[in-house]
């Protein structure tokens, strides 16, 4: 057993499945962060908002200002010398920075596809990935390689393969699978595309979305990994992202993952591809791949195989920590994010907040519209970790403007999956006595009815 | 280099798109055989959304801007007939004509798109408390310009409140504003351009409804931000949420701040009429909700029919009778308000505070079940999901 693992990690492989990879994924990046700016997002998310919600553990990051464009600017830069290639260790790290950086600026923008890349882009701090089909390697033959460690294209299969199983394995709840919840609510409402509006209003319909997608998820990275099955497993990535892209504003995530999915397919077919890009560039194939040879790639020291093994190991059990929290995930959502829960639930919420005066007994509403974006305050009012920061916030403002002996309380109402709207912290609770910890939070009243499932 | 990749991946799936078909098709059967036994019934047809939008303009919104708009036409003559002889008589048909104009654009003032969300319909005839230090100071040096959005709460019928009714104590006082005030033709002046700007106002946003606006309205039945019913669904609640339940009760209550804020009720200055307007404008929130044709008593798509479609579907709780049943409470506990809510505020708040609860459960239900349900898109949230 111990002699098979050696030798699985003294295995070679061709390069150009990475340098593909690095290619796709840095383009991409770069892509996003332009649309990103063209649609005016980082004005209306980082720049305008008063307050701004931070994840446990990362209050110092914030928005700088104005520098914040320097900020995407960066990040954008270092996504193209990702995809040319070009001082690659540097640049995949000013990426992930940057990258992460801008995720953790606000958790009202929570995407999963963020941590995502994230996530890829830490993995790839460490993989060879400019050994072949990048100006590194024209620039310096020493740098050039053909032959990479099989393991370092495997990796990003299994983050991959990680991603949509367990996307897969959180859709097997009683919701999903026997209410057809939220597709029942979202479908509907795409009653205006051709050809498919009036599909979208039939039951049949939204169970088999439901069937069909985690179906998908769970099948999908075992499909791409049998050489039998690789085209067509393909074939389903592309007709299911295209779906979702056409249902839901789900921006670039699934051309992303479309391309991603490609590090499945063998040497010949990424050997293609790169002809077809040096074409497309119009740059000379033979001499951009010529001094590699058949070098094998060696890591120096042998610092990354650990790190990214304590990597994988946190990935495969951090989505798991929702099971120490006793109540209903989805209602309470302690342990919900960064785990591949995606497009799992909707939930609408309000939430208003009551400033008290404990000494006088003097009370105030807040109007949320002073202090939050529509978009925060929607986040907001269904997330109690928001609710609660914001409370917080909200204590701190009025105590600055000289009112004293300050409480806040939280009148909240939520609906989950299109069930009717319920109580959802306990109005009666200073929110300014509780803080924000991995405990449980005993202030989010009860959900008052089970889904089944993992 | 981008249109490279798409042709790629396009070759791809046509490739392999007819054996994706079948699998589908294989798949949607199963699922479909599946799930028969507890879908409930199978939904037929549609729910139409541009016969909605038509209902909502042919019967609701066109025939309410008419309606309002004759009567500001008539508040604008007894005005004109008013500067001309200023007497008690004329002061009080005037009154007359602008309590029904103040009463009868409560079935408008939700409706805040097309025009009227360009000329910020709403925010130029009754934003309150009016600035009364402000609107002297525009009557003496008689400098002022009702198209900028500094003057909102100089001017509609907060304005016209005061000048009616605000001036002094009685009538025979008031009327002497107009004639022996030595700035009499300054007072006229600015109680006719209140009126003008009224009347113009009203007639530009019925023109633009009968000139075509109509038919781009319920031809945009397209499900997205900027789509009619989107559009109008963020309209209606965010007029239910701020005009109605925050400022003509929470606001005054002191819901919102420390102590409560007679001088902010609705038509401070007339008085009487405070709860004659919360209740016309609770029974217009119904009667669009249930689709109710403005002028009698048939009734046509609406969000209660919407709902009602969307729970064949979902098979939940009854929303439209909630919200039905909740809005008959609401009414209830308005009715028992003094017809003077200054004086209801003053002598007993609370009665104000509970009318305010029960507007609020309506809140709830509609902003987040009903939004829930429609899966309308939040105004102006536009970032990615996942």
């Amino acid at each position: 057993m111990l002699a098979a693992v050696q030798k699985y990690f003294k295995k070679d492989t061709q390069a150009a499945p990475l340098a593909v990879f690095r290619v796709l994924f840095g383009f991409m990046m770069f892509l996003s962060i332009v649309r990103f700016w063209m649609n005016g997002w980082i004005e209306k998310l980082y720049i305008q908002p008063k307050f701004f919600f931070s994840y446990y553990g990362f209050e110092w990051v914030k928005p700088i200002g104005d520098y914040t464009y320097l900020l995407f600017i960066i990040c954008g830069i270092a996504a193209l010398f990702v995809a040319l290639g070009y001082k690659y260790r540097i640049a995949i790290i000013v990426f992930f920075l940057s990258f992460t950086y801008i995720e953790l600026m606000d958790k009202t923008t929570y995407l999963n596809h963020y941590y995502f890349i994230s996530c890829v882009g830490f993995l790839m701090i460490f993989l060879p990935a400019n050994a072949y089909f990048s100006i590194d390697a024209y620039k310096n033959p020493n740098k050039a390689f053909q032959l990479v460690p099989q393991w370092t294209i495997d990796s990003i299969k299994l983050m991959l393969g990680i991603v949509y199983f367990y996307a897969g394995l959180a859709k097997l709840n009683s919701d999903w699978l026997f209410k057809a919840m939220p597709l029942k609510i979202w479908l509907p409402s795409k009653y205006d595309l051709p050809f498919l509006g009036d599909l979208m209003q039939q039951s049949w319909v939204h169970y088999t979305f439901s069937w069909s997608g985690a179906l998908y998820d769970l099948a999908i990275p075992f499909l791409l990994l049998y050489k039998r099955t690789r085209w067509f497993a393909f074939a389903l990535v592309v007709i299911f992202h295209v779906m979702t892209r056409i249902l839901f504003p789900i921006g670039m995530f699934p051309y992303i993952m479309i391309v991603s999915t490609l590090i499945f397919f063998g040497t010949g077919f990424h050997r293609k591809i790169i002809r077809f890009i040096s074409k497309l560039l119009r740059i000379d194939y033979s001499k951009m791949v010529a001094l590699t040879q058949t070098k094998k790639y060696r890591f120096k020291r042998n610092i990354a195989l650990p790190i990214l093994a304590v990597f994988f190991v946190f990935q495969l059990v951090f989505p798991w920590r929702y099971l120490a929290y006793p109540n209903e995930l989805f209602w309470t959502e302690e342990g919900y994010r960064f785990s591949w829960r995606v497009m799992l639930m909707e939930k609408a919420g309000y939430a208003q907040f009551k400033i008290k005066n404990t000494e006088t007994g003097e009370q105030f509403l807040v109007d949320n519209t002073d202090f939050l974006t529509p978009f925060q305050e929607k986040q907001m009012s269904t997330q109690p970790d928001f609710i609660l920061q914001y409370a917080h916030f909200l204590g701190e403002h009025f105590e600055a403007q000289g009112h004293e002996n300050i409480a806040v309380y939280a009148e909240s109402y939520v609906a989950l999956n299109g069930r009717l709207s319920q109580p959802y912290v306990d109005p009666n609770v200073d929110l300014m006595k509780q803080r924000e910890s991995f405990r449980r939070k005993d202030w989010i009243l009860p959900f008052n009815d089970t889904i089944k499932g993992l | 280099m981008l249109a490279g990749w798409f042709f790629l991946i396009k070759i791809l799936t046509m490739k392999f798109l007819k054996i994706g078909i079948l699998l589908a098709i294989v798949a949607a059967s199963i699922a479909a055989c599946s799930s028969d036994s507890d879908s409930p019934e199978e939904t037929n047809d549609t729910f139409d959304r541009g016969a909605m939008l038509a209902n909502w303009a042919d019967n609701i919104i066109i025939p309410a801007y008419s309606s309002f708009n004759s009567k500001v036409v008539e508040m604008e003559s007894a005005t004109t007939i008013f500067n001309a002889m200023p007497t008690v008589e004329n002061l009080q048909s005037l009154r007359s004509f602008w309590k029904e104009a103040y009463v009868s654009f409560q079935n408008v003032s939700m409706f805040e798109i097309g025009k009227a969300e360009e000329v910020r319909f709403r925010n130029r005839l009754n934003v309150y408390p009016t600035n009364v230090a402000q609107i002297e100071d525009f009557i003496a040096t008689g400098n002022y310009d009702f198209a900028l959005p500094s003057t909102i709460d100089k001017q509609g019928f907060p304005a016209l409140d005061y000048m009616l009714n605000g001036l002094a104590e009685t009538d025979a006082e008031i009327v002497t504003f107009y004639t022996l005030n030595s700035n009499a033709e300054g007072y006229k002046n600015y109680l006719k351009t209140l009126s003008q700007t009224i009347s113009s106002l009203s007639n530009e946003v019925l023109t633009s409804w009968t000139g075509g606006y109509r038919d781009t309205f319920v031809a945009n039945t397209s499900s997205s931000a900027s789509g009619a019913v989107d559009k109008l669904t963020n309209d209606y609640i965010f007029y239910f949420e701020k005009a109605l339940r925050a400022g003509k009760v929470g606001i005054p209550a002191g819901i919102f701040s420390s102590g409560t804020l007679p001088q902010n009720v609705e038509a401070f200055y007339k008085k009487d009429i405070s709860k004659e307007l919360l209740l016309e404008a609770i029974d217009a929130s119904v009667n669009f909700f249930n689709g109710r044709s403005f002028n009698g008593n048939s009734t046509g798509q609406s969000f209660k029919t919407y709902l009602d479609y969307l729970n064949t579907i979902k098979n939940g709780e009854n929303l439209s009778a909630l919200i039905n049943n909740q809005f008959a409470v609401a009414k209830n506990k308005a009715n028992e308000l003094n017809v003077n809510f200054i004086q209801q505020i003053e002598t007993d708040n609370t009665k104000m505070l509970a009318s305010y609860d029960e507007l609020q459960r309506l809140v709830v239900l509609m902003k987040v079940d009903m939004v829930q349900a429609f899966d309308v898109t939040i105004d102006y949230v536009d970032a990615d999901g996942d």
